[in-house]
């Protein structure tokens, strides 16, 4: 019941590019993907994904294309879903000149994939996963890297906000049931129940829920201090709506899910009163390397970049840089996809996120954990705290 | 939560219900009726659900975001304007979809066929469009007024919008019956669906009546997806499945092309539902979450269709409507 028609789009446009490249290749093509949410709900987040990696082809291809070879970036939609994501990717890895993965949005999706990249060590780079499966499974170790935080980190630290600085005692434990969603609401209602914190309900709801309408009655009498969302900006921002609606004034804290510049717009400006995120995507106004992005962001695409948009510009440039030294280090021939794994594993470079170095499982040494108080307008969110903490090993 | 507590909860947790309910049922009389007439599961009707509420929310955005009209009118115009796409849509689908097959007399799963394929087509076409402005999900406008509260019991209340939506649902359903059981065009949508080949020998025009039949589906799938809108807060190109799913469950528990059926199983479903996803977390401890509430709603639907197939006030094989 999804739509194909981009997929054709896609399929199409890789076509072009594909006889194009051969032409003016000399030593033939490679290519980077992206895979991200292209269609769907989720479409804002996975096009700030595709957008960043984009940019970073465009500033540092010139790295891979001055050895001689054509740069192709291929961008593909996983329409957020774990099954089109793992399709694509057995296409992917039957398309020899792909050599590096920019992706995904969903860990719901990456986990999946990651399994299907592996089985010929295609490298993936994450932006944006935050689900610590993503990197702790021995059979993915190899080619599974990622740029942002673990959700056994972004969990408890948004617990320790809601403790310490919210002062919060009695709570809503929310989650969406996806790999993401339930993965970071139960790290954070376990380190929450740790400090003392009445959980008085957990609970998963539909992925696609519309209808909030049997927690918030009941909210209505148990006046938790604190509705806690582990899930996506689509659904989170309806909770946030119809909380508001119903008179409830409790605080609202998420995850990285809800780092959206959409959430405002879905949720209504005014509902925005004591709603925080956490999120392992330091925003941009954070990042003081990622001001000329940000800017070159909005010029070539006429919006500001999302969440993740920065990540993924500096996934790609890993990739790219990776590609580049695996290339050089082979004597100018095009490096098996092993190669540009390992290579990848090895990077030590300032992006302009930061800091990138990876440990032995691919997740970064040190990740910032940030917590955003959010506004009406999205340029009006707050940063209240910036933790780096270590990936746990 | 302690017992008075739990019951406390008990009659706004009805209402919340009862809206659900008369929303499902709204969607759920387009299925019926056109069982009725023609025997087939239209199942792009929720697609022409989805863009009657598409519809609202770019009406109530883009013309009446900042007015001075009371809302009560400007929902009454957004009501307007999606029953008139819905049911243009609805009596369309008919004309290039059903009405061919019709005529050549093509096996009845065709029209089955084609009706999927009529939803996929509505799906990715207001995809389409609504990307071409660059959005995807819809909110529909916050209006204060909707919000606003009135005592239901000595400690709860409701909304004026759950009101709203009680009242509007409420009048299209008795309406419909009343067109349906007195009037002279009821009784030759009757005819229609007891028996087409005898109807069209007393005089009736049949391709007329299955028209109207479709036209008026597809005006209450309009008027259902400004309500859904209206309540939920939000649409997006696929926001129909759903919705669309559990109005045809509502159909078939009510006893499908029966008209109070299809009233009676929304109705149900909908109660069903809201108080399950509330009171099974409470009662269970958290140990059973709000997310098992479809669960045990289509659980007991199968119990209840166990027992009675022809669904609550459906009548056994010939006789339909």
């Amino acid at each position: 019941m999804k739509p194909t028609l981009g997929r054709l789009l896609a399929a199409a446009t890789m076509t072009v590019l594909a006889s194009g490249a051969a032409v003016a290749a000399e030593k033939g093509v490679i290519k980077i993907v992206s895979q991200s949410p292209l269609s769907g709900p989720q479409s804002v987040g996975g096009e700030g994904i595709k957008l960043g990696a984009e940019l970073a082809v465009q500033d540092f291809g010139a790295l891979i294309t001055d050895l001689g070879f054509q740069l192709v970036f291929q961008p593909e939609d996983d329409q957020a879903t774990p099954n089109v994501g793992v399709a694509n990717a057995n296409r992917i890895i039957n398309d020899p000149e792909v050599l590096g993965i920019v992706g995904h949005y969903n860990s719901g999706v990456a986990i999946p994939a990651s399994e299907v990249y592996v089985k010929d060590s295609l490298v993936m780079v994450s932006p944006a996963n935050t689900n610590p499966v993503v990197t702790t499974r021995d059979t993915t170790k190899a080619i599974a890297n990622r740029i942002c935080g673990r959700d056994d980190v972004q969990g408890p630290a948004g617990a320790a906000f809601a403790v310490e600085t919210l002062k919060v005692t009695k709570i809503y434990v929310i989650n969406d049931k996806t790999a993401y969603g339930s993965g970071l609401a139960s790290a954070f209602e376990e380190a929450a129940k740790a400090a003392g914190v009445e959980v008085v309900l957990s609970t998963g709801v539909d992925e696609k829920e519309t209808d909030f309408s049997s927690i918030l009655n009941r909210a209505r009498i148990d006046k938790p201090d604190l509705v806690y969302y582990g899930g996506m900006f689509p659904q989170g921002g309806l909770l946030i709506k119809q909380m508001r609606q119903k008179g409830l004034t409790s605080a609202f804290l998420g995850g990285d899910g809800l780092d959206s510049g959409e959430l405002q717009n879905i949720a209504g400006a005014d509902n925005m009163k004591d709603v925080y995120f956490t999120t392992t995507g330091v925003p941009i106004s954070e990042l003081p390397a990622a001001a000329a992005f940000a800017k070159a962001y909005q010029e070539k695409f006429g919006k500001s970049p999302e969440g993740y948009s920065a990540y993924a510009y500096d996934s790609a440039r890993i990739v790219i840089e990776a590609i580049a030294a695996s290339i050089k280090a082979k004597g100018g021939e095009k490096p098996t996809r092993a190669e540009v794994a390992a290579a990848v594993r090895a990077t030590e470079l300032e992006g302009i996120t930061g800091k990138v170095k990876f440990n032995a499982n691919g997740d970064i040494v040190t990740a910032n954990y940030v917590v955003v108080s959010v506004g009406a307008t999205p340029a009006e969110n707050k940063t209240v705290k910036v933790v780096a903490i270590d990936a746990p090993l | 939560m302690t017992y008075s507590d739990i019951l406390m909860l008990l009659p706004v947790t009805l209402a919340d219900g009862l809206v659900l309910g008369l929303v499902y049922a709204t969607i759920a009389l387009g299925y019926s009726m056109v069982y009725g007439v023609l025997g087939l599961i239209n199942f792009a009707h929720s697609e022409i659900f989805m863009v009657g509420a598409i519809v609202s929310v770019e009406v109530m955005t883009y013309a009446f975001v900042g007015s001075d009209l009371h809302p009560i009118i400007q929902i009454a115009v957004a009501m307007v304007c999606a029953a008139t796409v819905s049911g243009t849509l609805a009596v369309a689908a008919e004309r290039i979809a059903y009405r061919p097959l019709r005529i050549r007399k093509a096996p009845f799963l065709a029209p089955l066929i084609t009706a999927i394929g009529i939803s996929l087509f509505l799906q990715d076409a207001v995809r389409f469009i609504e990307s071409l402005f660059g959005q995807f999900i819809r909110p529909f406008p916050s209006i204060p007024f909707f919000d606003q509260q009135i005592p239901l019991t000595a400690n709860d209340t409701i909304s004026y919008k759950s009101v709203t939506i009680l009242v509007i649902a409420g009048t299209m359903l008795l309406t419909l019956n009343y067109l349906v059981q007195h009037t002279k065009l009821g009784k030759a949508i009757r005819a229609v669906a007891l028996d087409r080949k005898a109807a069209s020998l007393m005089g009736v025009n049949v391709d007329r009546i299955i028209m109207i039949t479709f036209l008026i589906g597809g005006i209450l799938a309009g008027v259902a997806g400004v309500l859904y809108a209206l309540q939920f807060g939000r649409v997006d190109p696929f926001t129909g499945f759903i919705p669309g799913l559990k109005a045809f469950t509502a159909a078939v528990l009510g006893g499908i092309g029966s008209i109070p059926g299809a009233m009676l199983g929304g109705v149900i479903l909908g109660i069903l539902e809201v108080l399950i996803g509330t009171y099974a977390p409470i009662f269970t401890n958290n140990v059973i979450g709000t997310e098992y509430k479809d669960i045990f709603a289509f659980g007991i639907l199968i119990i209840i269709l166990i027992f009675k197939p022809t669904g609550l006030l459906g009548r056994s094989t010939t006789e339909k409507v």
